[in-house]
């Protein structure tokens, strides 16, 4: 009965840590897009974005602690650290743990901010964009149950969510002062001069 | 006496705007989205806003700090 | 004896080695003691800012590294200015003993000298008089070319651009002379005030201060330019008379409309006001004017003192460095009203916000830059506001400036 119990969880919380990852994801590229003002104050969408993240985290380590202890599967600590080292569906499950990882790089990162260095914290963001296709991934791989009804219906809306919100941003066009800093940047260089 | 006053890194500051909508006591925008900050001393009462505008600027540009000459 | 005066002019190339020291004596030993001497002297630094140059000193001395850098600063971004390199072509020897003796008293293994690259002559200047000393300074010497833009002349600028090659100012904090060049502290000093350094050294803080005002001792270059018969660099004692000045220069007083003291970044005084003043600083400056970086160009009555003025407006707002939002669209903004009312096609909406614009440039931006311009303008509708309001409220100019074309 435990055992059942562990599994469902693990499947639970990972289904809802897809979902809050999608919508952390969606507020990230809406946050970098600006998107906001008037009634939508724009530190709001930053600010849920972290905090969800946060959220997002809990039930990530409910999963990930259920899955490794689960005498089903044989996981063990081990294979959620390292990517592709369990022998249950080890490439879905690897993907998962990579996504796992970069989520705690990144809130690390960002709760560290003072201490970290820009370049760091840009670096590690950016490379957080792979955490979410990573995480849809490892869902349809690992899940046992990835084309019922319900898991089709919850993945389609989240891919949906990020995909619109990906679109709001790539139509966002580029801040003015980003081209004016860059020829500034170019006229002062003396990289030419002799 | 402490005297916080918010300074800013111009060439941080993106215009997001965003210290703004927290602290529309001290800060307010030009017609461009770039902050126009009040340097007189940040009051008790407005300390903690002034604390969160600084805290949720993306860009790292605002900060509080105590001075007795108020730069930009 | 003084900086310039009974030198060779400028064409005839840079002074030897031995002739300088014939004319000046060897240089002095120095060392730590001659802050003191300086400090003394109330020498302020003469590339515009006219700042304490002992205190100066000192900020840079009391930094904790044991290893300092001297920033020998003659990039002269301002149009107008030609002293620096006048004084680089025609006394590279004196400019390098004030770096020797900078170097000493700081104890700085390495100084770095910053020239524009466009000043060809007062480059080569400065390399032939390095050559011609060999290594008996016993200091690191090595030249870093400058871009030509207005504000690679600015502190922190210099140092970016010794550091990486881009010459545009740093937020400050850290300044120069807490991290500067290599992360070093810093001493940033203008060639003249290092070549007045020079004489210092040779022949005491009471000699100079024989010389000038009590506030602006000493003797100090300006550049004259504009609607004078014979324009050029002059090196004056301060509180000399500008008027008298100027008149040596061949100026005639009825002719003049106004004039701009301090280049670009000063400002604008009435035409028969200026011949009044004194040439000090510090009396200056007290007086809402600024000597600045020495500039005095003359404007005659033939030109019209709003388009001067957009032009050197449009000017100041393409040689932004670009970093800062207010600078960037609201210097524009600025520039671009004047422009209109220059061409006299200024909307109302545009007067409305041109006060407001202008006022929000100062202290919103990384550097000064903003600040002078905005320094400018004010200045400029005090002194043609009549010409203003005609060109803003008749659409006329009294000037027979008919086809109006953007500077450069």
């Amino acid at each position: 009965m435990n055992d059942i119990l562990l599994w469902y969880t693990t499947r639970a919380s990972g289904a809802v840590s897809l979902v809050l990852l999608s919508i952390v994801t969606a507020l990230g590229l809406l946050t970098a897009a600006r998107a906001g003002g008037g009634r939508w104050p724009r530190f709001m969408t930053a600010a849920l974005h972290r905090d969800l993240a946060l959220v997002a985290l809990v039930f990530l380590l409910l999963h990930v602690v259920t899955a490794a202890v689960d005498p089903f599967t044989h996981l063990g600590i081990a294979s959620v650290a390292v990517p592709f080292g369990s022998y249950y569906r080890t490439f879905w499950l690897g993907l998962g743990t990579i996504a796992f990882e970069l989520l705690l790089a990144v809130i690390a990162t960002s709760l560290l901010r003072g201490v970290v260095s820009v370049r760091v914290w840009r670096l590690v963001h950016w490379a957080s964009y792979a955490l979410w296709p990573f995480a849809v991934v490892h869902g349809i791989g690992t899940g046992t149950d990835s084309f019922s009804l319900v898991m089709l219906a919850t993945t389609t809306a989240c891919v949906g969510l990020v995909a619109g919100a990906a679109l709001w941003r790539l139509r966002t066009p580029a801040h003015p002062l980003t081209a004016e800093k860059r020829a500034g940047a170019a006229l002062a260089s003396t990289g030419h001069l002799r | 006496m402490n005297e916080h006053r918010l300074t800013i890194d111009r060439i941080r500051c993106d215009g997001r705007g965003i210290c703004a909508d927290l602290v529309p006591e001290l800060i307010r925008l030009d017609d461009w989205g770039y902050p126009i900050i009040d340097a007189r001393p940040v009051g008790v009462e407005l300390t903690e806003h002034a604390r969160r505008a600084v805290a949720n600027c993306p860009m790292r540009a605002l900060r509080l700090s105590l001075s007795n000459v108020p730069e930009n | 004896m003084s900086v310039l005066a009974g030198g060779p002019p400028v064409q005839r190339g840079a002074e030897v080695l031995t002739d300088h020291q014939r004319r000046f004596g060897a240089i002095p030993p120095g060392g730590a003691r001659l802050i003191e001497e300086i400090e003394r002297s109330g020498l302020r630094g003469r590339g515009g800012a006219g700042f304490p140059v002992a205190a100066k000193w000192s900020a840079v001395a009391a930094g904790r590294s044991r290893r300092r850098v001297v920033l020998v600063n003659g990039a002269e971004g301002e149009p107008l200015s030609a002293k620096d390199r006048a004084l680089m072509c025609a006394r590279p020897h004196l400019v390098l003993d004030g770096a020797v003796l900078a170097a000493r008293a700081l104890r700085a293994d390495q100084a770095v000298l910053y020239v524009g690259s466009e000043h060809r002559s007062a480059r080569n200047a400065l390399e032939d008089a390095l050559r011609d000393r060999g290594g008996a300074d016993r200091i690191d010497v090595r030249v870093v070319i400058a871009p030509p833009r207005y504000v690679a002349g600015e502190e922190s600028a210099a140092v970016r651009c010794v550091n990486d090659g881009t010459a545009l100012p740093t937020a400050l904090p850290p300044r120069p002379f807490q991290s500067g060049v290599d992360g070093l502290p810093t001493l940033v000093q203008n060639v003249e005030t290092l070549a007045h350094v020079a004489l210092i050294a040779r022949f005491g803080a009471q000699w100079f201060r024989d010389c000038g005002t009590a506030n602006a001792p000493g003797t100090t270059l300006l550049t004259l330019s504009g609607a004078v018969a014979r324009p050029g660099v002059v090196e004056v004692r301060s509180g000399a008379r500008l008027g008298d000045v100027l008149g040596d220069a061949g100026f005639v007083a009825a002719d003049t409309s106004a004039v701009l003291l301090g280049g670009y970044f000063g400002g604008w005084i009435a035409g028969d006001v200026a011949p009044t003043l004194a040439v000090d600083a510090a009396a200056l400056r007290g007086a809402g004017h600024s000597l600045g970086c020495g500039v005095v160009a003359v404007l005659s009555e033939t030109e019209c003192g709003v388009v001067a003025t957009a032009r050197i407006l449009e000017f100041l707002a393409d040689q932004s460095a670009r970093q800062c939002g207010p600078c960037v669209f609201g210097l524009r903004a600025v520039a671009q009203c004047w422009h209109r009312v220059a061409q006299r096609t200024v909307t109302p909406d545009d007067l409305v916000r041109i006060g407001r614009w202008t006022d929000e440039l100062t202290g919103r931006g990384a550097c000064r830059h903003p600040d002078g311009a905005a320094n400018l303008a004010r200045s400029a509708l005090q002194v043609f506001r009549e010409e203003f309001m005609l060109h803003a409220e008749h659409r006329r100019c009294s000037h027979q400036s008919a086809a109006w074309r953007a500077a450069s």
